[in-house]
């Protein structure tokens, strides 16, 4: 098996080193801002490290066989959950610059915010912080360490057993990442609210973590890390459960607006109001041609689906789309007038590609880059994608 | 009766068949166990450079365009065609409906607006994307309406659509020769191969059974059916117990006793002491017309405010004063005539004094001050002094360049 090459860990490295040097140059110029930006960092690895532990479990749930060979990709991406244990810490130094709910003299004041203080305080926060990463990391063990195993006993009984934890799994995913788009982001406006707001995250989270799977399936296959038997048809079926969780952005991104729009209620549109006037209008309208127009008209064609490089194009696309949908979510609340980007902004862009890269890395270079134990390889593998029947 | 159904089969090879075939060949046929083995079968019948051939299978098996060298369908373009049809002609027909044919205020919002009809226009999309596509291909590449197939009634299409795979091909293919595709199909491990015969009658002659008498009558006998259950069901069930409880809900009926309120009436008064927009307390109520305050109408010339006083006077004035107040209107003789607008005593009123009748009615004329508010009086006032002039037009009033035109 062909491991990476050093390069790649090094420029890993530097990316790591040079966005942990922007991000604390950002913390000296401008605290509060940082603290948002690494908000929206935290979520973004939260996205892609859990979102990519979906997909496993996706994969084991459903029986799909066509993407077992790229399965490994998945599982080396969240292996990030553990150190969201570390990432996580400073936020809980950084409540008080992020969250107006966590002033004792604003919640006394108001009369809404002591109705949700059962909720919003901080040591109920504190504690889901850390609860979240818990029931993610004993998840991460319990599925991996079955697939990694599997790699040299080859019993068919990992796989079954596996499935059980996936469809366990799934249920704790879905709250979970409900439960941090919740508290991490939509508490930053306490006041507003939006009972879809946890799906809406979820699924720019499925569109992420499945972007990055897609790009870095494309990049080992072509660069020969990968079976060389794996056809256009395989990438022809990943892209398109890429396009069409995008479209399922788009559809929730759309529910939220339209019941918001169509009710008009003060308490619920403010939040829009802020999003639509200004500059901030210009970057909503941004969002929506970025995160879905444009990916949608480009990867309609069923041929666009089989080509490698709008492929790699587009998944990298949409992983910005992604962060600039945290962005939208997240910073408007910092300041509602217009919207502003500089150098403080791209040191978490830094931190994230190093961070995945060197996590990716340290994973490949210990465990196979296909999992060769997997009963459902053989027939992922090549031309014989059918399903399994009997014949008696 | 199944003694005479059996009369219009055909008894072949001690099987029952629905046409009896003729002698001509109309392909060769051949089943294989596995997927694997068509898959293989398919490559080699490919390579061997038939064209006029096919693969039926149970179930789409992955990479089978492949083996059989097929073109990337084209398919995806008719789809787009048809969705992209849906999508317009949805957004065409919301736009029509809620803009222009049939307006109507909802929750305050414009009359045509693109967030209400996304979802409407996406429905429509996928339906005329799926729907089409289905009706497009059913119509173009199976020919129908087709009553039937030579390979249908086969044994190898009994088995082919439950638990085997197999080729199949035409008669019409130029390399075709029975013997050899016989031979080949054979040898590339085909469990069973078979010839297949036309029909003895013309396909093309074979009646439609749509227009079977049996089947005809069915049809109508469903339409009926079908009908007569929704008048039951809209008419009758509905008002029924236990099937009320859509029609008896605890909701507002005009006119009507409500049990939402312990006073028995359904709509609220105002709270005490206060005054809607618009309706301020009118200090000349109730006195003569000798006593009012004369104020000046404060609305100004523009459309708008004709267009609403025309607007508001067809509404509430017309049917006793007429649309053009000359006291003609469709309620002449079954009510006391009003007396005209066009009257030199109108004509020379103040406009305070016509304001003056719609807050405070006169004599048998009611008020109309609950129902019309400040602006709209001043408007109907304005339009009405338009009516009298229209009636009463000075030779001013006739563009100075009138007669050139
Ligand atoms: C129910 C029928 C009815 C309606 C509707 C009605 N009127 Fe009258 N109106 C009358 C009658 C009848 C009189 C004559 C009353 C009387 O005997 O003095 C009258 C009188 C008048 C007069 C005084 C005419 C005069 O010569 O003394 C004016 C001005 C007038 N109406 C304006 C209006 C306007 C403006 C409206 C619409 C807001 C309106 N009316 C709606 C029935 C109606």
């Amino acid at each position: 098996m062909k491991k990476l090459p050093g390069k790649f860990g090094t420029i890993a490295a530097l990316l790591l080193v040079a966005g942990v040097v922007l991000i604390a140059l950002g913390f000296f110029a401008d605290k509060q801002r940082a603290f948002f930006n690494y908000i929206i960092m935290y979520s973004f690895i939260v996205s892609i490290a859990v979102g990519s532990l979906g997909i496993v479990a996706l994969e084991y749930m459903t029986d799909a066989q066509w993407s077992t060979p790229f399965r490994r990709i998945s599982e080396f991406l969240s292996f990030g959950i553990p150190f969201l244990l570390l990432l996580a810490i400073p936020i809980v130094f950084g409540i008080h610059d992020l969250y107006h709910w966590s002033h004792k003299e604003a919640v006394e004041a108001d009369p809404i915010l002591q109705g949700k203080a059962p909720y919003l305080n901080e040591g109920f926060f504190i504690i889901r912080l850390f609860a979240m990463i818990v029931l993610w990391l004993i998840f991460y063990i319990l599925i991996i360490r079955n697939s990694e195993k599997q790699d040299e006993t080859k019993e068919y009984k990992l796989l079954t057993r596996n499935v059980k934890i996936s469809i366990g799994f799934a249920p704790v995913l879905m709250i979970s990442l409900t439960i941090t788009a919740i508290d991490l982001i939509m508490s930053l406006e306490p006041h507003w609210f939006s009972t879809i707001f946890g799906v809406y995250y979820f699924a720019g989270s499925a569109v992420a973590a499945l972007s990055a799977m897609v790009f870095l399936s494309v990049s080992l296959k072509e660069n020969g890390y990968l079976a060389s038997e794996l056809t256009d048809k395989q990438f022809h079926s990943m892209s398109t459960l890429l396009f069409g969780m995008n479209v399922f952005w788009a559809y929730i991104a759309f529910s939220q607006f339209l019941l918001i729009w169509y009710a008009d209620i003060p308490e619920e549109t403010f939040w829009l109001q802020h999003r639509i006037h200004g500059s901030w209008g210009v970057v909503s309208l941004a969002l929506l041609f970025i995160h879905f127009v444009i990916p949608f008209l480009i990867l309609l064609p069923g041929r666009m689906k089989e080509n490698r490089l709008t492929l790699k194009t587009m998944a990298i696309w949409l992983l910005f789309a992604h962060f600039l949908d945290l962005y939208w979510l997240v910073m408007p609340n910092l300041n509602k007038e217009s919207a502003f980007f500089s150098w403080n902004e791209i040191g978490s862009l830094l931190f994230i590609a190093g961070f995945f890269m060197l996590v990716f890395k340290f994973k490949a270079d210990r465990t196979n880059l296909t999992p060769i134990g997997d009963p459902k390889l053989e027939q992922a593998v090549g031309l014989h994608l059918h399903p399994d029947i009997s014949i008696d | 009766m199944l003694k005479k159904l059996k009369e219009k089969f055909v008894e072949i090879d001690g099987d029952l068949r629905l046409e009896e075939r003729s002698n001509e060949i109309y392909g060769v046929t051949a089943v294989f166990e596995t997927p694997d083995a068509v898959i293989e079968a398919a490559k080699k019948v490919a390579d061997s450079g038939y064209e006029k051939w096919d693969v039926n299978t149970p179930f789409p098996i992955h990479g089978m365009d492949d083996a059989m060298k097929l073109k990337p369908t084209k398919l995806g373009y008719a789809t787009f065609t048809f969705g992209t049809i849906g999508a317009l002609s949805a957004l065409a027909m919301i736009a029509y409906m809620s803009g222009f044919d049939y307006k109507n205020i909802i929750g305050g919002k414009p009359f045509f607006a693109l967030p209400p009809s996304i979802p409407i226009t996406f429905e429509l999309t996928i339906l005329l994307a799926a729907l089409f596509t289905i009706i497009f291909t059913l119509v173009v590449f199976n020919k129908l309406p087709k009553m039937n197939h030579p390979l249908m009634d086969t044994d190898y299409m009994r088995r082919v659509s439950s638990e085997a795979f197999g080729i199949f091909i035409s008669a019409e293919d130029k390399k075709f020769n029975p013997d050899e595709v016989i031979g080949m199909l054979k040898s590339l491990g085909s469990s069973s191969v078979n010839l297949v015969y036309k029909f003895a009658t013309d396909e093309d002659k074979i009646k439609t059974p749509i227009f079977k008498p049996a089947f005809l009558g069915i049809l109508a006998g469903t339409a009926v059916l079908t009908a007569v259950l929704t008048y039951i069901i809209l008419n009758y069930a509905i008002y029924t117990v236990p099937f009320d409880w859509m029609t008896n809900q605890p909701k507002l009926n005009p006119q009507k006793m409500s049990t939402l309120f312990a006073d028995g009436f359904g709509m609220r008064t105002p709270v005490e002491g206060t005054v809607a927009r618009g309706f301020k307390p009118y200090e000349s109520y109730g006195k003569p017309d000798s006593l009012i305050r004369i104020i000046s109408n404060p609305m100004p010339f523009t459309k708008e405010v004709f267009e609403l006083g025309k607007k508001k006077y067809d509404t509430y004035c017309s049917p006793c004063h007429g649309n053009y107040g000359k006291a003609d209107s469709r309620l002449n003789g079954q009510f006391p005539n009003p007396p005209t607008l066009h009257s030199d005593k109108i004509r020379n009123w103040k406009d305070a004094n016509i304001y003056h009748v719609i807050v405070n009615g006169q004599n048998i004329m009611p008020s109309y001050a609950k129902q019309i508010n400040e602006n709209e009086r001043w408007a109907i006032v304005h339009y009405i002094r338009a009516l009298q002039r229209s009636q009463n037009a000075l030779d001013s009033d006739i563009p100075v360049d009138g007669n050139k035109k």
